[in-house]
């Protein structure tokens, strides 16, 4: 075995995971709000999530046709992008909530769920019409800015694009402020006010669909961040792009413990890792017997064995408590 | 029954004697024997819509410029164009509606070999008539059906051509091979891996993956084991990702691939990455044969873009299918299976070379490329530089 090489890719393949947990745990938020606060799974978040990038891919291909993407500082286009997909997406997200998931608040549990699921069907098919149409093209290519791509050259083997820098800035910096928002603020106290008893909240003097609609607009514009991160990050996408990552996002969620936005965090990271170092190190390790296409069944494996011992994820789910 | 106005006028004139109708307006005509249909199966959506667009584009072409003949001898002629979106499944379902619609009498398709393969299962029960104009995996002629042909080349001799060319023009002592886990991709991978290491090249790596937009797992060894080359077995859509991503993350080895790399789309994903990168085709691209010229010309006229690779093969495939269904007209009543055995007489000079089938429906005389792409501006891509040119009989039957 070649040890040498497995020590010597190992912080790169740290990084990776950390970039791509934190791409999970900020599309996990959304699944993991909006459960705390209503016990629904949002199925439709996927899209939520593309759309972000969607809008950040548009707003990067029309300022290079203008001709001034090189010519703004990068910090401010990537701020005003990030800022426009948050928008968009969250504005997206109350919009489904209040035309495909309201009515149906008082149904039994399993009719919102399949609704969500056609409006993350019908969002797919959507962005592909509008794309069709008006680019005439199916994958859509982030515009590349050359300081994004500058990378720091630790060794040989292991560097650091600033890109990926900015990725877990933003992620962390997200983080931080919904902390803030949801523990420090009165919309906080009001948020996990409903996520408590709505009856309750409501006799309070707490206008709950309004609260309920600021869920989803704050899980919709961190989805939303995450898709612009992601396609600054990978570079390509389409209007399928956001199916898988939303589906390990929402397993992330489950993971940390579904309703518990510190799990939430600490879900996306394992599941980043978990994945990036079987996609790395399966190959090395078995002589190339098992090969990165194994990456999910390995990493899916150890989940299945973390939820046998802690069936409510990593931190507890908290339904009922926090949002 | 007359409402165009220009239909009125040729009318007008026909009664006054002045002007023979011509043999276009026969569609009208009475008496019409029936419609004969000819069918292009492709991907028209999804990642891979750029070459399924030139199929059939190619097909429609080559419809419109030789129906002539049959709509003298009364029938009209239609393209009808399913979109298999790369899928088998759906590929299979379309090849089912396909074979119900008794007018269609051949199949210009597919792009994928791993959703002709089973779609070809279908066409068979009907002996309807496939002839490929994209599908290298050797499965889809080996076979043995009658129905099956293909004209292009096949991948134990593309893959072959790669390793060749990887051995001798790259020099390259270790490679690195990535497929897509499909019957196309996987299929020419391991045979460019297996002659690859005949000829004293160590692999150093033979990966699998279905992933499309986050490559940095697999990368990050290819990386550190640092091989000459990376032989990229898959198509473009999934492969100028991974080699942006690759050259971002600072690797230096060469890129090589097979002729799913052949479309535009590959520079307009991954820009200068690919810039120099060397790719097989088993179809020529339209610009540099000589007797396609006409064709290009005709085509950007028509439709406004140039022809994406596969286009002049699925025109010439077209051109086979309605000089073989002419054939077969002549003897009277058509049937499928007339129109296979037809086929496989056929000698045509195509605008892709001569065109005679085996026994098996492969070309007789197939031809294989190396091509080098030369530039990031995806409207340059028909300017990619012939590194190398072969022509190749298909391998004798194992």
């Amino acid at each position: 075995m070649d040890y040498p090489l497995l020590l010597g890719i190992f912080p790169q393949v740290l990084l990776d995971g950390i970039i791509l947990g934190f791409m999970y745990a900020l599309i996990a938020l959304g699944y993991t709000m909006v459960y705390g606060v209503l016990e629904f799974i949002n199925f439709a978040h996927s899209e939520i999530f593309i759309v972000g990038a969607f809008v950040g891919v548009e707003i990067l291909l029309s300022l290079r046709s203008a001709g001034v993407l090189d010519t703004l500082p990068w910090p401010l286009v990537l701020l005003f992008v990030l800022v426009a997909g948050m928008a968009i997406s969250g504005a997206l997200a109350v919009t489904v909530e209040r035309i495909a998931y309201r009515p149906l608040r008082t149904a039994p549990r399993l009719i919102p769920l399949i609704s969500a699921i056609g409006v993350s069907f019908f969002l797919q098919d959507l962005i592909r019409l509008v794309e069709s149409i008006w680019r005439n093209a199916f994958n859509l290519v982030y515009p590349t800015m050359d300081q994004l791509n500058y990378r720091f050259e630790l060794t040989e083997t292991i560097d650091v694009p600033v890109k990926s820098l900015v990725v877990i800035a933003a992620a962390l910096a997200m983080l931080w402020v919904l902390h803030v928002i949801v523990n420090r603020t009165t919309i906080g106290t009001a948020i996990r006010a409903v996520a408590e008893d709505q009856a309750a909240a409501s006799l309070m003097g707490i206008d709950v669909n309004r609260i309920i609609s600021l869920t989803f607009l704050i899980g919709g514009a961190m989805g939303g961040a995450a898709g612009v991160l992601f396609g600054v990050q990978y570079g390509l996408i389409n209007p399928y792009s956001g199916f898988i990552p939303g589906l390990k996002a929402f397993t992330a969620a489950v993971l940390g413990g579904i309703g518990n936005i510190p799990g939430a965090m600490l879900g996306g990271l394992v599941l980043g890792l978990l994945e990036a170092f079987a996609a790395s190190y399966l190959s090395l390790l078995t002589a190339g017997a098992f090969g990165a296409e194994y990456k999910d069944i390995f990493a899916f494996s150890i989940l299945i064995l973390i939820l046998i011992f802690r069936p409510k994820g990593l931190l507890g789910e908290v339904v009922r408590g926090r949002a | 029954m007359i409402r165009n106005p220009v239909h009125l006028t040729l009318a007008l004139l026909a009664v006054l004697g002045l002007v023979a109708l011509p043999a276009a307006s026969n569609l009208e005509a009475q008496g019409s024997k029936g419609t004969i249909k000819i069918a292009t199966q492709s991907p028209l959506s999804g990642g891979q819509a750029a070459l399924g667009e030139g199929i059939k584009l190619g097909a429609q072409l080559a419809v419109e410029k030789f129906k002539g003949n049959l709509e003298k001898m009364g029938y009209k002629v239609a393209l009808v164009p399913y979109d298999d979106q790369a899928k088998p499944d759906v590929g299979v379902a379309n090849a089912k509606n396909i074979i119900a619609d008794k007018d269609i009498l051949a199949v210009i398709g597919h792009l994928n070999s791993g959703v002709a393969i089973p779609s070809s299962e279908v066409y068979k029960e009907v002996s309807l008539v496939m002839i490929s104009p994209a599908n290298t995996n050797p499965v889809v002629t080996d076979r043995g059906y009658l129905n099956v042909n293909r004209v292009c080349g096949r991948d134990d001799v593309q893959g072959v051509v790669g390793s060749e060319f990887a051995h001798a023009t790259m020099k390259a002592k270790s490679v690195y091979v990535i497929h897509d886990k499909t019957q196309y991709g996987q299929g020419v991978a391991e045979f460019f891996k297996t002659d690859a290491e005949k000829k004293g090249i160590k692999v150093l790596g033979f990966e699998g993956t279905e992933e499309k937009s986050n490559f940095d797992p697999i990368i990050t060894p290819i990386k550190a084991k640092n091989p000459d080359v990376i032989y990229f077995g898959g198509i473009y859509d999934q492969a100028a990702p991974f080699f942006k991503q690759a050259r971002e993350k600072g690797v230096r080895s060469k890129f090589l691939g097979p002729d799913g790399m052949d479309s535009s789309d590959l520079t307009k994903i991954a820009g200068k990455a690919v810039v120099g990168m060397d790719y097989t085709s088993a179809a020529g691209p339209a610009s540099v044969l000589p007797k396609a010229k006409a064709f290009v010309e005709e085509f950007k006229k028509k439709f406004g873009k140039n022809p994406e690779p596969y286009a002049a093969e699925a025109y010439d495939a077209a051109t086979v299918a309605l000089k073989a269904v002419d054939a077969a007209v002549k003897g009277g009543k058509v049937s499928r299976e007339d129109v296979a055995t037809a086929v496989r007489k056929t000698k045509h000079s195509g605008i892709t070379g001569d065109i005679e089938f085996d026994s098996k429906g492969d070309r007789k005389k197939a031809l294989y490329f190396v091509l080098q792409v030369v530039s990031d501006d995806p409207a340059k891509w028909g300017d990619n530089k012939i590194v190398k040119q072969l022509t190749i009989s298909p391998p004798e039957k194992k």
